[in-house]
């Protein structure tokens, strides 16, 4: 099982990452990995959408679930805990779904890293699934733990994948990478 | 697919390279205080993947963890804060959780990061699982890790533990340590780096 680097986008002060060619029959898994994801605006998150083939405007249907691990530095603000969180899932949404802390932090040193897995993205026949973990420096200084699943509710297939922030621009590293 | 080409799929094969994911080195520890990565983390690669299996600890219910140093640094007391899940179930099926541990988790800590706890001893009984940190080399931001392992604990149980966090520094990593908290081990960790 070898697992192929495909393309690297390096961002600096852009609004988005978007891998518009690569996604094919070739492999059966893409892995992405993202770190040194760091926001212009604090308080915000980061996030992804697809396109099938023909489509364009980032805005596939999803059903996902979102649940977040997290403790803050002063041990106080936040105390350690494990919570599923409602406002970031999407049932049937058409929205960006978000990878990271819905607050990511925007200080010099804060940023996120993590993988986003998408399976079979060329098939044509099953939902498109996808799962992700990441690890966020938030805006109030804790760390978040994200874990983010779900499918794509379409049977067409999926050629372009796009990364950006809810808000405002971003620096970051995304690669995509083929496997098997 | 034999036992042996899955091995190989899972954990890699000395000098091997598979696409983009570079075995950087193979450390096995036998009766050892900890295993070291002093050499090979650079750069080169802006994630790291260290893989362990047959970790097998001399003390029964002990932890196995972590710790790291910058570059201009040599005594693994890097400031972590983290996050700690587990989930388990005893062999008797007299208990099962999910739960946070907050006795494992870390704000602003400088001790060696729990990746699993209550490590069983006994002849069968081990670890395995895997242990991600990006871009070490940053001398801009902290530094993401996450591990995910399964372990035959002492009681016994099967259980999951899920880490994360950061290494609250800008200065760049380049040394990482596995021990126990508690006596020496046995196993074997891979260092890969991802292109």
């Amino acid at each position: 099982m070898a697992m192929d680097l495909i393309t690297t986008n390096t961002s600096s002060g852009a609004a988005t990452s978007d891998f518009t060619t690569g996604i094919d029959s070739t492999y059966k898994l893409y892995i992405f990995k993202f770190y040194d994801v760091n926001p212009a605006t604090d308080g915000t998150s980061f996030g992804f959408q697809a396109n099938a083939v023909g489509a364009s405007g980032y805005n596939e249907t999803m059903t996902t679930t979102y649940f977040q691990s997290y403790h803050s530095e002063d041990d106080t603000q936040s105390a350690g805990a494990i919570s599923y969180d409602t406002g970031q899932d999407q049932a049937q949404g058409t929205s960006f779904q978000k990878l990271s802390s819905a607050s990511l932090g925007n200080g010099g040193d804060e940023s996120c890293a993590g993988e986003l897995f998408l399976f079979n993205p060329s098939n044509t026949t099953y939902v498109k699934h996808f799962y992700s973990v990441s690890n966020s420096s938030k805006s109030d200084d804790e760390t978040m733990q994200i874990f983010t699943s779900g499918y794509f509710n379409i049977t067409a297939a999926i050629d372009d994948v796009q990364f950006k922030m809810a808000s405002g621009n971003m620096d970051a590293v995304i690669k995509m990478y083929g496997v098997g | 697919m034999p036992l042996g080409a899955h091995k190989a799929t899972l954990f890699g094969v000395a000098g091997v390279s598979t696409g983009d994911v570079v075995l950087l080195s193979t450390q096995t520890a036998s009766d050892s205080s900890s295993l070291d990565f002093t050499s090979g983390i650079t750069s080169t690669y802006g994630e790291y993947i260290f893989k362990f299996y047959n970790i097998n600890a001399a003390t029964d219910e002990t932890e196995f963890t972590f710790q790291c140093n910058a570059t201009d640094s040599t005594s693994y007391d890097e400031t972590i804060t983290s996050t700690v899940i587990r989930t388990y179930q005893q062999e008797d099926d007299s208990g099962a959780a999910l739960s946070y541990l907050t006795g494992s988790d870390q704000a602003q800590g400088t001790a060696y990061q729990d990746i699993a706890i209550n490590i069983g001893n006994a002849a069968d009984e081990s670890l395995a699982g895997e242990f991600h940190l990006f871009n070490p080399s940053s001398t801009t931001y902290v530094k993401h890790f996450y591990s995910r392992s399964v372990s035959q604990q002492y009681a016994p149980t099967a259980g999951e533990h899920q880490i994360a966090g950061y290494i609250n520094t800008t200065t760049a990593i380049d040394d990482i340590q596995f021990k126990m908290s508690s006596g020496n081990f046995d196993g074997t960790i891979k260092m890969w780096g991802v292109k």
